[in-house]
């Protein structure tokens, strides 16, 4: 299958409405083409060899075995690993990690890469790397929040968080008639895409293919470029689909390096795809937190002052520090706001971001202390919410460019029935004797553009062709960016043609941040506004035109003519426009933009809130979410039914944040003893049910031209809290860790 | 020492030479048959993304050994749609949105298919929920998955109906 779409779509023609997915008949019968998937002439399968501890030396390899063993062609390892020309532990741009290339014997986390052996087949490739059998100089380890000092820093970017400070701190502390002093603590999660990292990678001279999922393809040309000292436009990357990212696929890694090292080694093409155990490690991973929440409220339940500390790992070798308690930077209309971080080293692989990156380990935080002050005032939890609600920013008093939360608030609560809900916890038992508690947290997520560009292509037979290599990985990009798209045009949906997810195509940006369709979709719509006054400016120019000498006005289309602005009798079709003055093809471009001035005056966030029922076995402790309902103002919505998809599996990343995911460390060798998905639990079906998605309307002039926020990561936060809430409100127990263990509820 | 069997893959048989007893039946269709359609999640039977159904009975493809399947007829998402038409089940999944990022979907579908032939979950969606979960999906399309199934176990034993009638 190639980038675009070239089966016939038997959906999805109806412009303006919830479509279906453009890719749903290549993802419906296997059509569609994984990286992965691939199987170029002549290919050779590359398997890595993790460590299986998880600080100290490789002593030895058994190389002479591997290679013995039939089908075995190479075994690279740091004595023979032949020099790359970038440096694996330099950081050339912000988004770029430290990465582990074989450049040493050292092993600094277990799972790391200490060699890799390529083989005809896979089989021969796996065993290979079994018979590796390594020997270790170990050395103690040091992999939970207390083995190592933990140390402050300099807001740095990306890979080191902010803090905040607003107010006088010590005086709300002073101010307060009742408070808390809480601590939270998140486990360290990994994100495991139901698609392992993989690479196809092809040498031709010192040009590169490479069939791998992107979640932003410019960047990941540049990045694999620096490694082997090519241009990076040399480098061809495909990624028409991603089986997931959520994060850990916007970034150079190492096991991709030795593939396509070994790739060029061996002048063939060379497959590797991850293991799913050896997701737990060299990808990235959202790193353990401990937040202290120290809270203060007046007599009328106003928040006097939030402090919020967080503590989070990062490896031994870089900096990755979970922003935990930024979530608490633009919530509530608190009198003074401060949020730290500090961070550990340990043993482990650098954590990275992962949905929601902060927001969800923060508002799972955020949320229960909100309710543990509730509790305190004696008010109800959303009573409690709305006395703090936040008018406009905390801290910098900037009226937010929209802000629809009251209204999320009021018809989530009266979806779900909140207003029956009894004040005190643990009144509440179902027909089967379950106790049975309601819980709520408000959602909250920044609503960021960044850079990208596209073009679109206007034909005479009036269909346009629109390009950008924006990437798909679940969220709809195939069938959203085209929406916008087509809708800049004024085409309906079959006359468009739209490519996307190739580095050959103008720089898409990055899917990350909830920012990708406003981002990607803002440059297409640029670019097909760009066309649009072309051909109407072509049109004012010609006499024959019943647009003739409007060349002054600005044009818009609709249905495939051009209309100026403002005057509806004045229009011309555009297959007319092009036929009489003989035009070609019309190309446009554009790049997504937030005008700086609308940028620097408002403050920009996407906000929900979630109501959670869960039944509790008396007994046993055993936890279930029954209901749960989300409403969700974030901006414009593009295609109610993916953006409704997209909140419900936001939301369900929040039960499994609650009640399933933690990578369960065995603190004396350092490695994740539930590394695979048997022990690493993330829900399944029967974890979800009666869910609930309200989409809020919101009109938002100043985000950007076309009025979007995002919708990717918005549905975990709030989530976690709002389970978490409710379990207190079945129980009476208040679990300060999560995720929520069923030994929690029956200790003590 | 290479070994010879016949397999039936969407209908069409192939006589196999193995030359390698290791081969599991997933990679068996990725790598030798070019059937890429089938999905590995985790190669140990814990996800369910590699489903297919064997002698017409849903399997974890990761988790037989290609070697053992002599004789077998095996139907992959590739062999689901017949010509130009898709299996009601896959329409239920585009319909319902039953997936995002697609990589579980062959697996989901094919399980489906199993699921609905068993009989034993009908149009319940509590069933059908029990008995789709050997399939994650980490996108957590799982609303979507339930109401599909829902959906193209009626359609199915309303067109059976009018067959018969």
């Amino acid at each position: 299958m190639s980038d675009t779409l070239a089966r016939p779509m038997r959906f999805g023609s109806n412009s303006g409405q919830p479509l279906t997915r453009r890719d749903g008949i290549a993802k419906v019968t296997g059509a569609a083409t994984f990286a992965g998937d691939n199987s170029p002439e002549g290919l050779l399968h590359a398997v890595f060899v993790p460590a299986t501890i998880a600080r100290g030396h490789v002593t030895y390899l058994d190389v002479e075995s591997a290679e013995r063993h039939p089908g075995v062609t190479c075994v690279l390892t740091p004595q023979n690993r032949p020099p790359l020309q970038g440096d694996p532990s330099a950081k050339p741009t912000m988004f770029s990690f430290r990465i582990e290339v074989l450049q040493d014997d050292t092993v600094r986390y277990a799972g790391q890469p200490i060699a890799l052996v390529v083989g005809e087949t896979l089989e021969a490739a796996t065993e290979g790397a079994r018979l590796l059998s390594p020997r270790y100089e170990v050395e103690p380890v040091r992999t939970s929040l207390d083995d190592n000092e933990a140390f402050g820093f300099e807001p740095a970017g990306f890979g080191l968080p902010a803090g905040a400070e607003h107010g006088d701190v010590e005086a709300g502390h002073a101010a307060s008639a009742k408070s808390v002093d809480v601590t939270y603590e998140t486990a360290a999660q990994y994100h495991n895409a139901m698609e392992t990292h993989a690479v196809v990678a092809s040498w031709d001279g010192d040009r590169l293919t490479l069939d791998m999922p992107s979640q932003a393809l410019m960047m990941s040309c540049a990045g694999y470029a620096n490694f082997f000292g090519i241009p990076p436009e040399n480098v061809t990357l495909s990624s028409p689909y991603l089986g997931g990212g959520f994060g850990s696929k916007a970034f150079v890694t190492g096991p991709q390096v030795l593939a396509i090292l070994a790739a060029r080694m061996a002048g063939r093409p060379v497959k590797l795809m991850l293991t799913r155990q050896q997701m737990f490690g060299p990808v990235g991973h959202r790193g353990a937190t401990r937040q202290r929440l120290r809270l203060g409220i007046d007599e009328n339940a106003e928040l006097t002052v939030i402090d919020h500390e967080g503590l989070a790992e990062t490896s031994t070798f870089d900096d990755f520090v979970e922003p935990a308690a930024n979530a608490s930077q633009g919530l509530y209309a608190a009198r003074a706001l401060r949020s730290t971080h500090r961070a550990v080293r340990l043993d482990i692989g650098t954590p990275g971001p992962m949905r929601a990156p902060g927001e969800a380990s923060g508002s799972a935080a955020l949320e229960c202390a909100i309710d543990e002050l509730a509790e305190l005032a004696g008010i109800d939890p959303l009573e409690c919410r709305l006395r703090n609600y936040a008018e406009t920013e905390p801290g910098t008093g900037r009226p937010y460019s929209s802000k629809a939360l009251r209204e999320c608030y009021s018809q989530g609560a009266a979806r779900f029935g909140w207003a029956d809900r009894p004040l005190e916890p643990r009144q509440v038992r179902d027909e089967n004797g379950l106790l049975t508690g309601w819980g709520m947290g408000t959602a909250f997520f920044p609503a960021p553009m960044f850079a990208a560009e596209a073009t679109a292509t206007l034909r005479p037979d009036g269909t346009a062709l629109v390009e950008t290599s924006a990437a798909d990985m679940g969220q709809g990009a195939w069938t959203a960016l085209a929406q916008i798209a087509a809708d800049s045009l004024g085409l309906p949906m079959d006359k468009l043609e739209f490519r996307a997810g190739h580095s050959s195509l103008p720089d898409g940006g990055i899917a990350g941040g909830s920012g990708h369709t406003a981002t990607a979709g803002g440059a297409l719509h640029a670019a097909g506004t760009d066309v649009v006054q072309q051909l109407g400016q072509i049109a004012a120019a010609d006499p024959a035109s019943p647009l003739h000498g409007a060349g002054n006005g600005r044009f818009v289309a609709r249905e495939s003519r051009i209309y100026l602005e403002g005057d509806d009798t004045r229009s011309e079709a555009f297959a007319d426009i092009m036929a009489r003055t003989g035009s070609a093809e019309i190309t446009g471009s554009g790049s997504a933009s937030r005008p700086p001035e609308d940028a620097e005056r408002h403050a920009m966030s996407s906000h929900g809130a979630v109501f959670a029922e869960v039944k509790v076995d008396p007994e046993l402790g055993q936890m279930r979410v029954t209901r749960l309902v989300g409403a969700f103002a974030a901006g414009r919505i593009i295609n109610p039914r993916l953006a409704e998809s997209q909140l419900m599996g936001g939301m369900i990343w929040g039960i499994s944040f609650a009640l399933h995911e933690e990578a369960k460390f065995d603190h004396r060798s350092g490695r994740i003893v539930n590394a695979d998905f048997a022990g690493y639990h993330v829900p399944v079906n029967a974890d979800v049910q009666g869910l609930e998605v309200i989409t809020v309307h919101e009109d938002d002039p100043f985000v950007n031209a076309l009025g979007i926020k995002g919708v990717g990561e918005i549905g975990v936060t709030g989530t976690v809290g709002a389970i978490g809430n409710a379990i207190r409100h079945a129980t009476g127990r208040r679990i300060r860790r999560f995720p929520i263990r069923v030994e929690d509820l029956l200790a003590g | 020492m290479p070994h010879s069997i016949t397999l039936t893959v969407n209908g069409r048989a192939h006589e196999v030479h193995l030359d390698d007893p290791r081969v599991t039946l997933l990679d068996l269709l990725r790598e030798r048959l070019a059937l890429a359609g089938t999905k590995k999640g985790c190669d140990r039977g814990q996800c369910g993304a590699c489903t297919v159904l064997v002698n017409g009975r849903r399997a974890n493809s990761c988790l037989m050994l290609a070697a053992t399947l002599d004789g077998c007829e095996i139907t992959t998402i590739e062999g689901l749609s017949e010509g130009g038409d898709l299996h009601p089940v896959q329409t239920a999944f585009i319909e319902n949105d039953a997936f995002q990022c697609g990589y579980c979907t062959p697996g989901q579908i094919m399980s489906a298919v199993g699921l609905i032939a068993e009989g034993r979950a009908g149009d319940d969606p509590e069933r059908i929920r029990e008995g789709m979960s050997g399939n994650l999906c980490r996108c957590a399309a799982y609303h979507g998955i339930t109401l599909a199934v829902q959906e193209a176990t009626r359609r199915m034993a309303k067109d059976e109906m009018e067959d018969a009638a």
